[in-house]
């Protein structure tokens, strides 16, 4: 027997508790991914109940269906184009009035809705009493009342949404908001019209885009022009008729009125079914507000936890993280011992272990920030950090809630970038995701760390603070510039709802967290996979080169000499004399290292870009590094050590006195610093920015704008230090 | 006299609220439209932006928006 499949699309407010439904609803078993064309969040999932196959999708949480911002374009559009059987309007039972206001909105379209009246039990504690019975009389719709966290009453809801959708109760269109008198003359005769010139061709609802057509909507007005052509042009036209007509009638925007009036529309309905017992309770939350946003400790409250948040991710994080290292270190050795020696084997241990194992080690801190982040968030706390925030970040043109992401951004872009899913406006999530990977991640501190310890050996902490310091400079003006041109205007309203501090679920934490960990390992995995192997491939071929000593035959005849010597030596003179040979024969095996790095082709690509890197004061090694350090940040020294020759048991500051003595200036490393602070961020932060933005253009631009402005202030910093007398 | 002119503590009536399309529709899709009732709960540590309470909820706005709200006071 074939099973029946219903589509229910569930809509609300943000903080309505639907995204807690939706967890209940599907599980795990859900698919999270962007909407397309834009950078909202999709999920969906399946669920068999009552013998039929439910697609739920959970759609963005919006206040309104008016174009105002692109989560409500994609909540309308999906149900005037996917038309869902059944749309479940989901509304905070303790905010109903201004839940409302979504409800009469989704009425006006041609769509089967019905009402889950959720967190019930708050409302009643609060005092609040909802006649569901009335409710659904007066707006002809189901009402069931759920308590999403505690599970309560979610197969009635179920249950009542199939009835409905399988019910062929014809959508009543009289249990609307009614317009005062001339705005329902100006819809009744833009009705008509569009239904003649249309002669039912439109797929909408007529009334509902005379509606729109008099409320001025853009994305109603481009449908019906490229779908009616000339005949559209003649609705619009006449709609614009009307709108004047109401505009000097009323004295304001048409839309404006509309909206008072459905607030009008609720008002009469909630003195019908809504009643408030005057015995007030405490309010719980209103009261822990008063402390975490109070005047004097808001602030320190603040610091705490976003410092707690940060001891946690990085110092609880760094014992899986070694566990995993050393799981990847026993790994590749069982594989070196098991594998034949070859390329295959040189390829599957330096090259890919060696890759994926360098980004996959930080996926206990990604679990372990990804748990605050959504602690904060489904606690509310995170919209208190915004209000505190705020008036800093809006300096730079940016929303109170970019904060979080942007100091996350000093740990690890990665987690940071795919942070700004927090902010609802696609332009402040996009304008953060360019300017968070100049907020120094902790993977840039080793090489800031061995050339300011080598050149600026006293200065070394302030070097360093400075380079932090310029970085968090950049970020904001490259904000300011770009809010001012490429993302310019769209500094949304704050206007942000404040929820009450709710005790968070934790199978809704562990599923945040895992939904966002498993992208990173998906996506991650396989563009770090590819990378990893191009740049092994660089730097290990071409296989044979032309050694400028035959490193082989010489270390064989160092060895034979000291056998030689240490078969005639006193035991007390051969243990010195066996240190000595190892000395120099790991110093020979080291400049063989450094030559074959040299003759590869990523040594042939860095001699090629030697003339790049030269005004900037840094030579054809520094170069290679930086190339290498593309894949991850902390490449960057190894493969400097590899090119001088140094050991990596010698003393942490052997690379700086080689650095030191190979003619590189104080001015050339401050270049490299700041080269190292702004360029190109590493592959797993621009597959980052790929996935976040939704688009390689905005990953091309990063790419340009950091690595061009790297090079520009390196150039400056080298040439005008040079200028001012420092060498 | 602005929203952004009542103190900490303090309630007014919204009387017309202006500045932008999207700002004013926005405004006005939250529930403050002409006639409700607000209540100024707090300014925010730097004294912006502001938290009201509007039609039983929490709502926050710059300072910069609610100049652009006029209110009544209420008695």
């Amino acid at each position: 027997m074939q099973v029946k499949q219903l589509t229910i699309a569930l809509a609300g407010n943000p903080n309505s508790g639907k995204t807690t439904i939706f967890n209940i609803l599907t599980g795990t078993r859900q698919k999270v991914g962007n909407w397309p064309g834009v950078t909202v969040e999709k999920k969906e999932g399946t669920t068999h109940k009552f013998n039929r196959e439910l697609k739920i999708i959970d759609l963005p949480g919006t206040y309104s269906l008016t174009p105002f911002s692109i989560e409500e374009i994609v909540a309308r559009d999906f149900i005037l184009e996917e038309c869902p059987d059944v749309v479940i309007d989901i509304i905070d039972a303790s905010n109903l009035e201004r839940s409302l206001y979504l409800a009469t909105q989704l009425r006006e379209i041609d769509c089967k809705v019905m009402f889950a009246l959720n967190m019930a039990d708050m409302a009643r504690n609060r005092g609040i009493k909802i006649d569901g019975d009335k409710l659904s009389e007066l707006l002809d719709l189901p009402v069931v009342f759920t308590v999403g966290n505690k599970n309560k009453n979610i197969d009635d809801l179920l249950e009542k949404a199939i009835e409905l959708a399988e019910s062929d109760h014809d959508i009543i269109q009289h249990r609307r908001v009614q317009y005062n008198n001339d705005t329902e003359k100006s819809i009744a005769l833009l009705q008509s019209f569009i239904e003649d010139q249309t002669r039912g061709q439109l797929t909408y609802n007529s009334r509902w885009t005379a509606i729109k057509l008099i409320e001025d909507d853009r994305i109603v007005k481009d449908r019906i022009l490229r779908q009616f052509g000339a005949g559209g042009e003649e609705i619009i036209s006449r709609a614009e008729t009307q709108r004047k007509i109401l505009t000097g009638r009323f004295n304001d925007d048409p839309e404006i009125l509309m909206t008072d009036e459905r607030y009008g529309f609720i008002a009469g309905i909630i003195k019908e079914v809504h009643t408030t017992s005057t015995r007030q309770r405490v309010d719980l939350s209103r009261n822990l507000d008063l402390v975490l946003t109070n005047r004097f400790i808001g602030f320190p409250i603040f610091l705490f936890l976003i410092w707690s948040m940060f001891q946690i991710t990085f110092s609880l994080g760094a014992y899986p993280m070694g566990w995993i290292e050393n799981g990847i270190l026993i790994f590749s050795s069982l594989l070196d011992s098991l594998l034949p020696s070859g390329i295959l084997k040189d390829l599957l241990l330096d090259g890919i272990i060696a890759g994926v194992g360098s980004v996959i080690i930080f996926l206990p801190n990604i679990l372990i920030l990804f748990f605050c982040i959504a602690l904060f968030e489904d606690t509310g706390y995170m919209s208190r950090a915004a209000f505190l925030m705020d008036k800093i970040m809006h300096l730079i043109g940016l929303h109170g809630k970019s904060f979080i992401p942007m100091l996350m951004g000093f740990g690890c872009s990665v987690p940071a970038i795919m942070a700004t899913r927090t902010l609802e406006s696609e332009k402040d999530r996009i304008l953060t995701i360019l300017i968070t990977p100049f907020m120094s991640c902790s993977a840039r501190l080793p090489i800031y760390i061995v050339f300011a310890g080598a050149f600026f050996a006293e200065q070394a902490g302030t070097v360093i603070f400075s380079i932090y310091l310029a970085g968090i400079v950049i970020a904001i003006i490259s904000g300011r510039m770009f809010r001012s041109t490429l993302l310019r205007g769209a500094d949304a309203p704050f206007v942000m709802e404040l929820p009450p501090y709710r005790v968070p679920m934790v199978k809704s934490l562990l599923i945040h967290m895992w939904d966002r960990s498993k992208m990173f390992l998906k996506k991650m995995g396989g563009i770090i996979l590819v990378g990893s192997i191009i740049i092994w491939t660089l730097s290990s071929f071409p296989a044979d080169i032309d050694y400028s000593q035959d490193y082989t035959a010489n270390i064989a005849g160092i060895r034979a000499e000291y056998d030689q010597q240490l078969a005639v030596e006193s035991p007390q003179q051969k243990t010195i004399l066996e240190k000595e040979r190892d000395t120099v024969v790991a110093d020979l095996e080291r400049a063989r290292k450094a030559e074959k790095v040299e003759k590869s082709y990523m040594g042939q690509i860095g001699k090629v870009l030697a003339p790049v890197f030269a005004p900037i004061g840094i030579d054809w090694r520094g170069g290679i590094a930086l190339l290498t350090g593309f894949v991850a940040k902390e490449i960057v020294v190894s493969t400097l050590g590899v090119l001088y020759a140094t050991g990596d048991n010698d003393e942490p500051d052997a690379l700086g006195k080689v650095l030191k003595s190979s003619g590189m200036t104080g001015m050339g490393a401050l270049s490299m610093m700041v080269f190292v602070l702004l360029y190109i961020p590493c592959l797993a932060t621009v597959a980052t920015i790929k996935k976040e933005t939704g688009s390689s253009k905005w990953m091309l631009f990063s790419i340009c704008y950091s690595t061009g402005l790297a090079w520009a202030l390196s150039f400056l910093v080298y040439h005008g230090g040079r200028l001012m007398g420092f060498s | 006299m602005q929203l952004s002119d009542i103190k900490e503590g303090g309630s007014a009536i919204i009387d017309h609220v202006g500045g932008s399309a999207a700002l004013r529709r926005r405004i006005h899709e939250m529930g403050i439209i002409k006639g409700s009732q607000i209540y100024v709960e707090k300014y925010a540590p730097l004294r912006d932006p502001i938290e009201l309470i509007v039609k039983g909820y929490h709502i926050s706005m710059r300072v910069e928006e609610a100049q652009q709200i006029s209110v009544k006071t209420v008695d």
